[in-house]
């Protein structure tokens, strides 16, 4: 998904293109497209590089967790109750990461949780930002009292600190997963209302912004079509960190029973629920985290690369 | 100078309405009424229900139930606790003093080790010190940190016993609480046993809280001394033959510090949120451990109660660092 919205940001120089002038004949080699460029400076980032197979990795596991897990996530092995991963002594190569209390095995239980990760933070994200960048942009394009609503609301928001916010709004709405995703897009929101109100402050003052008008562009044309694209790239770093943001509180509210409930094989969720085996079996808690871990590092060099590559200031 | 203050101050004042709006209406949202909930499984006559109805004025317009809600808060009265019938506002002074205790030895832990951590990074821009700091801040960033504790507690409270498991201090030890902090009111009554104890208790959930701050601190040290190291002043101050030492002390950091300092201010929030998980991994008897002990008892005034004075504290401190930073820079001071 990042290769194919990070077009965007550069499409400023594909929508006002200056016309090759007569008088200048040395023939000029033509600009790499966005995309290539954009590619050129990604790759020299090698952190970014490895947060990119890793999700690559981790989204593959995702969507063919039935075929690669190697068992059923739900089904009790009652003869291997908290058996031991393979390299430890009496472990099996049946059970390679082990199993948990009630002997179901952790590998197939941590891929079908890779699933529910990558789907918490494509919904938070997801949802958070065509909520917050609504916002934004009517607050930033319409200004004045709209404005103040808006933005009065939001400060409101990040007054509260988010996992306490999360918290609260979880244990309104009752524990489980829907409502945990809900509580944690809630929270976010007004990190993508703010950006986009900045970007579309910054860019409304413009002349290509002006010509439009001029030109006779409607409110909605402005907003979306002409404003809207040239305000992404901070969107974009955004929402790439804001997955690691969404599977982390979603774990943490899991992890405090108000997440996902069990026997969903959500990451905290696990966690939480082997607590009491953490001396006699350290694996059921480490894997889970180890697996939040990776997949919320994995993002956020992804988001920093990205920043870094699309952020003109930054480069060279 | 006053009037910079009675603006910041001013501003805060709707941001303050806003929260108290935000809690009462959270709390109306609820599913079932209050009273029936309060009653639960034994029911209520209807007559009854009318009369407790009309007495917490749950029968008046929701405007006017909030203007009574406003009223309350603003003289200090809370409501009362369902389970322990105790004003909310009690409890909540009670445990405060102990997330405080927590909270600012993160921030201590955090500052001492990144501060210097973000400066050599960015003196040795480049180095493998450099790449180090950088990619432990990032994965201490990404840290899921009730695991973190947990591995912690795993290694060095159950695997070495070097730190105790949890609370805030051995039960052999018992301290009249005058300050509510501790390690104050431990060395105060002049009982260094209880004072070591009290020490040991903090180590690990200091170091758990303070691994995000401390990752946020790095990184920004980092950056803002790049930037600062940069400019044409440093430049100046290394061509009249300054040791590089001064340089980078005096000239340098002092200008790197104003966005590490707003920074810190900033993670008190984090830091209150963190403090949820916290100490909830290590049974310390704050107030984050006990919000969530109160949803689980479905105990809504206590929660309603809680957030409303998180929130309050976090505007409060969020205040403070302006005004701070007012007073430090002029230039922010006459900007508007």
């Amino acid at each position: 998904m990042s290769t194919n919205l990070s077009s965007t940001p550069s499409s400023p120089d594909s929508a006002t293109p200056v016309p090759a002038t007569s008088i200048d004949t040395t023939p000029v080699s033509r600009p790499p497209h966005p995309l290539v460029e954009f590619w050129y400076h990604f790759k020299q980032n090698k952190g970014a590089l490895l947060g990119l197979v890793v999700i690559l990795l981790i989204t593959f596991v995702a969507l063919f967790a039935e075929l690669l897990a190697p068992h059923d996530p739900n089904i009790q092995y009652r003869d291997a109750i908290l058996a031991a991963p393979v390299w430890y002594e009496g472990g099996t190569w049946r059970f390679i990461l082990g199993t948990d209390d009630i002997g179901r095995d952790m590998l197939s239980r941590l891929m079908f949780g890779a699933r529910l990760s990558m789907m918490i933070g494509l919904i938070v994200v997801t949802l958070s930002l065509a909520i917050g960048l609504g916002l934004g942009l009517v607050a930033g394009f319409f200004g004045g009292m709209t404005d103040v609503l808006i933005m009065r609301f939001m400060d409101i928001l990040l007054a509260l600190p988010s996992l306490l916010l999360a918290v609260v709004v979880a244990a309104i709405l009752g524990p489980g997963l829907v409502n945990a995703m809900i509580a944690v897009s809630v929270v976010v929101i007004p990190h993508y209302a703010r950006l986009t109100r900045a970007a579309v402050m910054a860019e409304t003052g413009k002349d290509y912004v002006v010509a439009s008008r001029v030109a006779g562009a409607g409110p909605l044309r402005l907003m979306l079509i002409v404003v809207l694209p040239n305000c992404l790239a901070p969107l974009i770093v955004q929402a790439t960190l804001g997955f690691s943001t969404a599977i982390l509180d979603a774990a943490a509210l899991g992890f405090l029973g108000l997440g996902a409930q069990p026997p969903t094989p959500e990451w905290g969720t696990m966690l939480a629920s082997s607590l009491q085996f953490l001396q006699r079996a350290p694996w059921v808690v480490t894997w889970p985290g180890v697996a939040i871990l990776v997949t919320v590092l994995a993002f956020n060099l992804l988001g920093d690369g990205l920043r870094d590559a699309l952020d003109p200031k930054l480069k060279r | 100078m006053l009037r910079f203050i009675l603006t910041r101050v001013s501003l805060v004042i709707p941001t303050f309405l806003g929260i108290t709006f935000l809690t009462f209406i959270l709390i109306r949202l609820v599913p079932g009424d209050p009273i029936e909930v309060r009653v639960g499984e034994r029911g209520i006559a209807p007559e009854r229900l009318a009369q407790l109805r009309h007495e917490m004025g749950l029968d008046l317009p929701l405007w006017q139930q909030f203007l009574d809600y406003v009223g309350n808060v603003l003289s200090g009265d809370f409501g009362l606790s369902l389970i322990t019938r105790n004003p909310v506002l009690d409890e909540f002074v009670t445990l405060f003093p102990a997330t405080l205790e927590l909270a600012f030895s993160a921030m201590l832990f955090a500052t001492l080790v990144g501060l210097p951590a973000g400066i050599l990074a960015a003196v040795k821009r480049g180095s493998m010190f450099d790449h180090g700091v950088m990619g432990l801040s990032l994965t201490g960033y990404s840290m899921p940190i009730f695991w973190w504790g947990l591995l912690l507690i795993l290694f060095f409270s159950v695997g070495l016993g070097w730190t105790p498991v949890s609370g805030r201090l051995d039960l052999l030890y018992y301290v009249e609480p005058t300050t509510g902090f501790m390690l104050i009111d431990t060395l105060m009554a002049g009982e260094y046993g209880a004072f070591r104890s009290a020490l040991q208790h903090l180590i690990l959930p200091t170091i758990v809280l303070g691994t995000v701050p401390l990752a946020v601190v790095a990184r920004m040290t980092r950056s803002a001394m790049l930037e600062v190291l940069g400019e044409d002043y440093i430049r100046t101050a290394r061509a009249k033959g300054l040791a590089g030492r001064r340089v980078i002390g005096m000239h340098a950091l002092r200008n790197a510090l104003i966005p590490v300092v707003t920074v810190i201010g900033l993670q008190v929030g984090t830091l209150l949120g963190g403090a949820i998980l916290t100490e909830t991994i290590f049974s310390w008897p704050g107030v984050g451990k006990w919000l969530i002990e109160s949803i689980g008892r479905r105990d809504y005034p206590a929660l309603q109660g809680g957030v409303l004075l998180i929130a309050t504290s976090v505007i409060l401190v969020n205040l403070l660092v302006d005004v701070l930073y007012g007073v430090l820079n002029p230039r922010i001071r006459h900007a508007r």
